[in-house]
């Protein structure tokens, strides 16, 4: 086993491939992914290497894509679709909603749809309103879907893993601007896979506990050093997933900081953040000595030109704001 | 005039039997199912009427399409996706009357679903009928998926849908039969077209005469028959059925169901069950002595069913969380709902 350092789409790639190569039921599907190898290059050489039977190249249209791939994990398959943009899973929401996260239930464990749908989501990219969305939120919210929004390679490729091998279906969320970045180091072990639903410390802190995923991972890592000029320790903990969500991580953490932020690129409304909050305000009262501070973007859609898209996202400098205010309690 | 008409159905079903070679003992058995699924709908419906159920659908007028596509699909092999007009369909598939009961009681021992849906959402892994949802369309997708990976798995299975025309204004409709027919799938699109959705008419669901008519516009095999002719409907789910097993690609077959009032006014000419009859007596193949003594063991089936069904007290079986994801399964359903009943469709069936 040797560990090296790659981009988070060459992870997710990786990941992919080894699946593919491990269980022959693992297919893929997807608008251009084949001879084309996706929009952002997460399937790059697979059909070459697998076969037209292994990568399918589907018609335009994500409401089929899902559909069929709900069918093909019905009909025994593992599938993994992808979607463009997550913004164009709203498109197949019925299906995702009212079906595959459905079926078991619905059908006392008889059926079940172990499917994965993969989606780029988030800012960053100047994709503008409707390529741009963080829409996790509205999926972590329905019984029957897991929910994944890895930030570094090593996670993509633990993660997206174990969501194929995963019996449910899987909202698997890769933050757009994340894929060329080339944060820590990967294992090429084929049977390197991180269980959903676990939390990882991304970095020790005894002073604040920031709650976060996705690209604000980053900024959080940037404002931890600023504040460390200010002798204020940030712990920085990475849900990975927001369905299950792991309480207990967050927990310990909180338990020990007395202070929490959540911090994400989503609205700040109604946001993962939100339950989040809610949750150590219930159970975790006696902790704090100060408010749960929700740190995320305006009500607002995202606007494409990227000054004005920086504009909206939160970064680095707004939670060392929050975190300096917070640390006054 | 009337009795020229009837006489002209006659021969119609006369002529469809003549090209089917069907022998006596099918042409019972088909008669028997459609019977069977026509004296369980008029039981549940007289249920409905003295508030003791609600919820269902009646299969009135569509038991001659959907007996005959029972029949032509592999128990254990094949993939069936009914939607919730498909009362004779899962009877004819082996469905016991009992757990259809049960489903129509919204028993937590139902093993369709354990009362999670409402009545006539079928599913029965051992029976290849895949879980209904109560969204229209869905699940001719998911039928064009399963088609799909039967094909990659190099598997014989074949794959049915079963939807109303209301139901191919989806997008669902289109994504489905558009994709099945760039990959020749061995997948059935069976459109049962009473005509009506809810209250909505064909003139206002769609331009076209037929919704058949679209099956060129995705290379898929279209077939139109009709629904009260269950000769011609057998012969043409025969063609179909084959088709698709032997790697020619889709079949939409749409099957013209008569309107409720014409059954009413002209059931020998549009109701497929009574015309069935009809033809059955006409041409010596059935007595009335036999008949009535059909009906009599059905009914008494029937009753016994819906009697064992009410008194099935299993109530709080599963947790609310149970099966919504893998790792909550929490009890085992075969050991909790256990078929507790001898019915099996083939004895049903004997008439000696
Ligand atoms: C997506 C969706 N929209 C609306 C409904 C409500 N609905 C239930 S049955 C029905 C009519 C369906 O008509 P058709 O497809 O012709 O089938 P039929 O009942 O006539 O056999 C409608 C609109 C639904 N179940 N699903
Ligand atoms: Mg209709």
């Amino acid at each position: 086993m040797t560990e090296r350092t790659i981009s988070m789409v060459e992870a997710l790639r990786e990941g992919l491939r080894e699946e593919m190569g491990r269980d022959e039921r693992v297919v893929l599907l997807g608008d251009d992914i084949g001879s084309a190898g996706g929009i952002f290059t997460a399937t790059m050489g697979l059909r070459e290497e697998f076969g037209g039977g292994r990568v399918w190249d589907m018609p335009l249209a994500e409401n089929g894509v899902v559909g069929v791939g709900i069918g093909a994990a019905i009909g025994g398959l593992r599938p993994v679709a992808e979607v463009q943009f997550a913004d164009f899973l709203l498109s197949a929401m019925s299906q995702i909603v009212n079906e595959a996260a459905k079926l078991r239930y619905r059908s006392l464990g008889q059926w079940s749809c172990p499917i994965v749908i993969r989606a780029p989501y988030g800012a960053g990219l100047a994709g503008g309103p409707d390529h741009s969305q963080s829409v996790e939120t509205l999926f972590a919210h329905i019984p029957g879907l897991k929910v994944v929004a890895p930030s570094t390679p090593a996670d993509t490729k633990g993660l997206i893993k174990a969501s194929i091998r995963d019996e449910d279906p899987v909202i698997f969320l890769e933050q757009k601007s994340l894929y060329h970045q080339r944060y820590g180091v990967v294992s090429d072990d084929e049977d390197y896979v991180i269980p959903l639903g676990r939390a990882i410390v991304r970095r020790e802190g005894k002073d604040v506990s920031v709650i976060t995923y996705g690209a604000m991972v980053f900024e959080s890592l940037f404002a931890a050093e600023m504040l460390q000029r200010e002798q204020i320790d940030l712990e920085i903990i990475d849900i990975r997933t927001l369905q299950p969500l792991d309480i207990d991580t967050i927990g310990e953490s909180v338990s020990k900081t007395n202070k929490a932020i959540v911090f994400h690129e989503d609205t700040r409304f109604s946001g993962i953040g939100a339950e989040i909050a809610a949750t150590i305000g219930e159970e975790l009262f006696e902790f704090l000595d100060g408010p749960v501070i929700r740190l995320g973007a305006p009500f607002a859609p995202i606007p494409a030109k990227p000054s004005l898209e920086k504009e909206i996202i939160p970064n680095a400098a707004a939670l060392a704001n929050a975190v300096r205010r917070l640390s006054r309690y | 005039m009337q009795d020229v008409a009837a006489e002209a159905h006659i021969h119609r079903l006369q002529e469809s039997f003549n090209a089917l070679n069907y022998s006596a003992e099918e042409t019972l058995d088909v008669y028997g199912l459609m019977l069977l699924a026509r004296l369980t709908d008029e039981y549940l419906a007289d249920l409905r009427t003295k508030g003791l159920m609600t919820g269902g659908v009646s299969c009135k007028g569509h038991e001659a399409i959907q007996v005959v596509c029972a029949r032509e699909l592999v128990v254990g092999t094949d993939y069936t996706l009914p939607y919730y007009r498909d009362l004779a369909l899962v009877i004819a598939m082996g469905m016991p009357l009992y757990d259809i009961f049960l489903n129509h009681l919204g028993s937590e021992a139902d093993p369709n679903s354990g009362g999670r849906m409402r009545p006539a959402h079928w599913s029965s892994r051992k029976l290849g009928i895949v879980s209904s949802s109560g969204v229209a369309a869905t699940h001719i997708l998911h039928a064009a998926g399963i088609a799909f990976a039967a094909q990659i798995r190099q598997s014989s299975a074949i794959t049915a849908a079963f939807f109303g025309e209301g139901a191919t204004s989806e997008g669902d409709f289109h994504e489905a039969l558009n994709f099945a027919g760039i990959h020749r799938v061995g997948a059935l699109f069976i459109c049962e077209n009473n005509g009506v959705a809810l209250s909505t008419p064909q003139s206002r669901q769609m331009k076209v005469k037929h919704v058949v008519d679209r099956a060129s516009a995705y290379g898929v095999h279209g077939m139109l028959v009709d629904g009260s002719n269950v000769f011609a409907a057998a012969a043409a789910i025969r063609d179909a059925a084959t088709r698709a097993r032997s790697g020619g690609g889709p079949v939409l077959l749409e099957a013209i169901i008569p309107s409720q009032m014409r059954m009413r006014e002209q059931p020998d000419i549009y109701d497929p069950v009574y015309g069935l009859r009809a033809f059955l007596l006409q041409s010596g193949k059935l007595t009335e002595a036999a008949d009535t003594e059909m009906r009599e063991t059905f009914t008494q089936k029937i009753e016994d069913a819906y009697k064992l069904a009410l008194s099935a007290d299993k109530a709080g079986i599963f947790a609310v969380q149970d099966y919504v994801y893998a790792d909550n399964p929490a009890v085992n359903v075969q050991e909790h709902l256990q078929t507790e009943t001898s019915f099996n469709i083939e004895e049903t069936l004997q008439h000696d």
